[in-house]
């Protein structure tokens, strides 16, 4: 396992001296990418100031949902560049160089490339939760402040696994990826909202299927502490986020899968 | 006990169709058709510890294929293959650890960093102890001249020059068998001879097995003492290059530059075969005629500037060998 | 006259063709957006549900027709790049380009063209399909796209349509040719697309910002791509006004057009200076 983290080191190290040598480049790209993402919070700004509240929450409570899932989002933009990438480097037939290498495909795809200018989004994520907890009225524990910190790197664990069934699934077609997108991009939008909002299907797809509701809304019920209103234990919200992780594990297993199954038919 | 052992390789690719123009498009929206390619039709071949043996065929014929499940990223459909005693695609990281592999199209360097961080990203990678690492590093870069390259970023490098930092990543973990993949593509000339000179020393002196996927048949001759030759996944000649040419054809080639570039060279035994201004390609079968014979006939009629005899070029010989197999195989191949 | 047009025309054809190459691409990108639409019809519901009506600017029956139809439309928005062109400007080949012998502002325009009008074709079909015939079917009307009140507002969206795709154009020329400049910097390239995603409407309905700021939006070059022919086609803007979207959407895109020229006129000297 220490081998494993040394050589994730050496790859990070890497990547990073690797994109400083662009360094205007990497800097005009993370500008970019805060500004674009700024501009969505200008959109939810602006039906916040307009109808005031969504199902009874404000601004600085949705403020919390927004915030959480960008960062959990963009702090899996930066480590998972390797498997979302995939599907141009199974297209080019650079797959097999990674089957070349004595190393686990995973750790390889993890330490493919450490994107730095996604930290644009990290730090527009990091502004809108700081708004949350400097605008809302949250009640403060050791315990919630935790189940912050936790859920988001579940939020983390949850997205990662995504990308990994998005490049799992290019095994099979490198054309179709883009159907993850409704739920990574899609789920990155619902997110921001209380999920009574939406259907009851749609519910249960972000709850059981991509486990994004466990590591997001619920957890900020907990934080905020309003009772979950379909009368679900108040334990829900300190327990859901390890869908995350458990989500995580699953889609690294159907990887496995994946992998057997390309070296089975080739290219 | 041969190192690496081939019984009865098959590999079928299914291949989806697409139908050509617009209407074409639409109707493979609905309904797309597979064509079954058998890439591997019963390859067979075994190969001693410390060989060098050339590889050769059409492109589509299985060289790829084969390399591919040699090296254990390929699982073939039905057959038997060993590498030093480990079966490539089930042990695929205790192989991988032993065998080097080189792409002459693509490089294994990481595109922005200097080469030597490559060497030191691969050293953690291949878990190289640090002594034996050094050792080997300073080793290649003497042999490969690769000191002035060190600190410069793969993407600057020329092609002959990357080709050799390529080498030389390929071998810092010492394996024992290298598999290189059209190392030669593209190169110019001195950085060829630089590759094949390094190929050879390293077969010779530390006994690296090298198998050697090319279309330059100047890499063959330069290098190969064995060549395989497959073509529509089969193996039509394995074994000395000579053997190869003396089984293709007996036929010589003479050429001779004639001081009258306009005459006609009119023998019963010789076929023109190529005339480029005062240069004449003459073929001819020595067991008809010696060649002695024959340069006596041609400058007793003739008034000749110069003459030599070769044998035809490898291209030659494969294209023929290639021929014959398609017309045995119905045109199929 | 169609001989002049013929290499325009093969791009826009050329273009199809490859789009239904891909199949499995476009039912993905289809299916990522209607789960987008219903997204966001969940949301403005809920949003309307819980808040009075003096605050919401049309009804939501009509932001609900405004929302699938940017859905639907979507390609037609500018906020791509071309990406041949950008690898052309990063590879040098721009210089390539320039030797062509037909006019190059008229020849990106028709690439402009194709890259907005093929994959629209090809996307807006079906999203049209579902959001206004399967969707009450499935016992979901009130998400519905409805059809236009009036034929009028129906042959007045045709309209400011065709118009929108002309400005649409010529604001992709624009960014395309801004390349030159910027050498297809990811940083710059997505603060253009921001703008445009966020200023046109796609991100929240025109409307639906706040009050003080309508009037602005209205007059950028944006407005006119989505926003004012939807608000036609939905009723929110009366049948009558449509000659004042058209000399909005018409006024810009002939400055744009001009200013495009120009620039690229300028772009290629300076490739020319440069060595390509």
């Amino acid at each position: 396992m220490s081998g494993a983290l040394r050589l994730y080191r050496a790859y990070a190290v890497a990547s990073i001296r690797g994109q400083l040598q662009y360094r205007a480049s990497v800097v005009m790209a993370a500008i970019g990418t805060f500004v674009a993402t700024a501009a969505e919070s200008v959109a939810v700004w602006a039906l916040f100031d307009r109808f005031g509240q969504i199902h009874g929450w404000t601004l600085p409570q949705a403020a919390l949902l927004y915030g959480m899932i960008s960062v959990s989002y963009a702090v899996c933009d930066v480590l998972g560049r390797g498997f979302d990438a995939f599907g141009a480097m199974v297209k080019a037939g650079d797959f097999d160089r990674v089957l070349l290498r004595p190393r686990s495909t995973v750790l390889q795809l993890f330490g493919q490339d450490l994107v730095l200018r996604r930290i644009g989004r990290l730090t527009q994520g990091l502004i809108v939760l700081g708004y949350a907890i400097a605008a809302g009225t949250i009640d403060w524990t050791i315990a919630r402040a935790a189940l912050l910190i936790s859920a988001i790197g579940c939020g983390v664990c949850a997205f990662l696994g995504l990308l990994v069934l998005q490049a799992t699934s290019a095994f099979w077609t490198v054309d179709s990826l883009e159907v993850w997108n409704a739920f990574t991009y899609g789920g990155l939008m619902m997110g921001r909202y209380p999920m009574p909002i939406y259907r009851r299907w749609f519910r249960a797809v972000f709850t059981y299927v991509f486990p994004l509701a466990c590591v997001n809304y619920f957890p900020s019920l907990a934080i905020l502490g309003i009772a979950e209103p379909l009368g679900a234990p108040a334990i829900t919200g300190w327990l859901a986020p390890l869908a995350g992780p458990v989500f995580l594990v699953v889609s690294l297993q159907i990887w496995r899968i994946g992998v057997r199954h390309h070296r089975s038919t080739g290219s | 006990m041969p190192q690496i052992v081939v019984e009865q390789l098959v590999k079928t690719y299914q291949i989806a169709e697409r139908t050509p123009g617009l209407w074409g498009a639409v109707r493979g929206v609905v309904r797309r058709r597979h064509r079954a390619v058998r890439a591997l039709d019963g390859v067979s071949f075994a190969i001693e510890r410390g060989e060098l043996v050339g590889y050769i065929g059409p492109n589509g014929a299985g060289k790829s294929t084969t390399v591919k499940a040699l090296s254990g990223i390929l699982v073939p459909d039905s057959g038997r293959c060993e590498v030093a005693g480990r079966v490539p695609w089930r042990q695929r990281v205790a192989h991988v650890a032993e065998i080097g592999v080189v792409f002459g199209q693509r490089t294994q360097l990481w595109w922005d960093l200097p080469v030597i961080e490559s060497f030191e990203l691969l050293r953690d990678i291949y878990r190289v102890a640090p002594a034996p690492y050094a050792r080997r590093r300073d080793q290649m870069i003497e042999l490969l001249a690769l000191a002035p390259l060190l600190d410069v970023p793969v993407r600057q490098l020329s092609l002959g020059q990357r080709m050799r930092c390529d080498l030389a990543a390929a071998l810092l973990h010492a394996p024992e068998i290298l598999f290189l993949d059209e190392p030669t593509i593209g190169l110019d000339a001195v950085s060829k001879l630089a590759v094949r000179d390094f190929v050879k020393q390293l077969n010779r002196d530390d006994g690296v097995t090298v198998i050697l996927t090319t279309h330059d048949m100047d890499d063959i001759e330069a290098l190969c003492t064995r060549v395989m030759v497959i073509a529509g996944g089969k193996i039509l000649s394995d074994g000395p290059l000579e053997a190869l040419r003396a089984r293709v054809t007996r036929e010589r080639w003479l050429t001779i530059d004639l001081v009258d570039a306009g005459a006609a060279i009119d023998d019963p035994h010789a076929t023109e075969i190529r005339r480029d201004g005062h240069r004449v390609c003459l073929a001819f079968d020595p067991q008809v005629v010696a060649p002695a014979e024959l340069i006596r006939r041609i400058t007793g009629r003739h008034a000749i500037r110069d003459l030599f005899v070769e044998n035809p070029p490898i291209e030659t010989i494969v294209a023929r060998l290639y021929a014959a197999h398609g017309e045995a195989a119905g045109g199929a191949a | 006259m169609t001989g002049a047009l013929r290499p325009y025309r093969a791009i826009v054809s050329a273009r199809f063709r490859m789009l239904l190459q891909y199949r499995a691409a476009a039912i993905a990108g289809l299916w990522t957006q209607l789960v987008f639409g219903l997204a966001l019809i969940m949301i403005y519901q809920a949003l309307y549900r819980s808040s009075p009506a003096a605050v919401q600017p049309m009804a939501f029956a009509q932001l609900a027709s405004y929302v699938w139809l940017g859905q639907a439309l979507l390609a037609m928005l500018p906020w791509n790049v071309d990406a041949d062109v950008r690898d052309m400007v990063r590879s040098g080949a721009i210089a390539y380009e320039l030797a062509r012998p037909v006019d190059l502002y008229g020849l990106w325009y028709s690439r402009a063209v194709a890259q907005r009008t093929a994959p629209t074709v090809l996307r807006a079909a079906p999203m049209v399909v579902f959001a206004g015939v399967v969707l009450p079917l499935l016992g979901a009307a009130d998400w519905r796209l409805a059809p236009p009140p009036s034929l009028a507002a129906g042959a007045g969206f045709v309209t400011a349509l065709a118009a929108a795709l002309a400005l649409s154009c010529a604001i992709s020329v624009l960014i395309n040719i801004s390349l030159i400049w910027t050498l297809g910097s990811d940083g710059i390239v997505v603060l253009f697309t921001t703008a445009v995603a966020l200023l046109s409407g796609l991100m929240v309905p025109l409307p639906l910002f706040p009050g003080w700021a309508q009037a602005a939006l209205g007059w950028l070059p944006f407005a006119g791509v989505f926003d004012l022919p939807f608000r036609i086609y939905a009723g929110d803007l009366a049948a009558g006004d449509l000659a004042i979207v058209l000399a909005r959407q018409l006024g810009w895109t002939v400055a744009l057009i001009a200013l495009g020229r120009w620039l690229l006129g300028r772009g290629i000297r300076r490739v020319v200076v440069q060595g390509g």
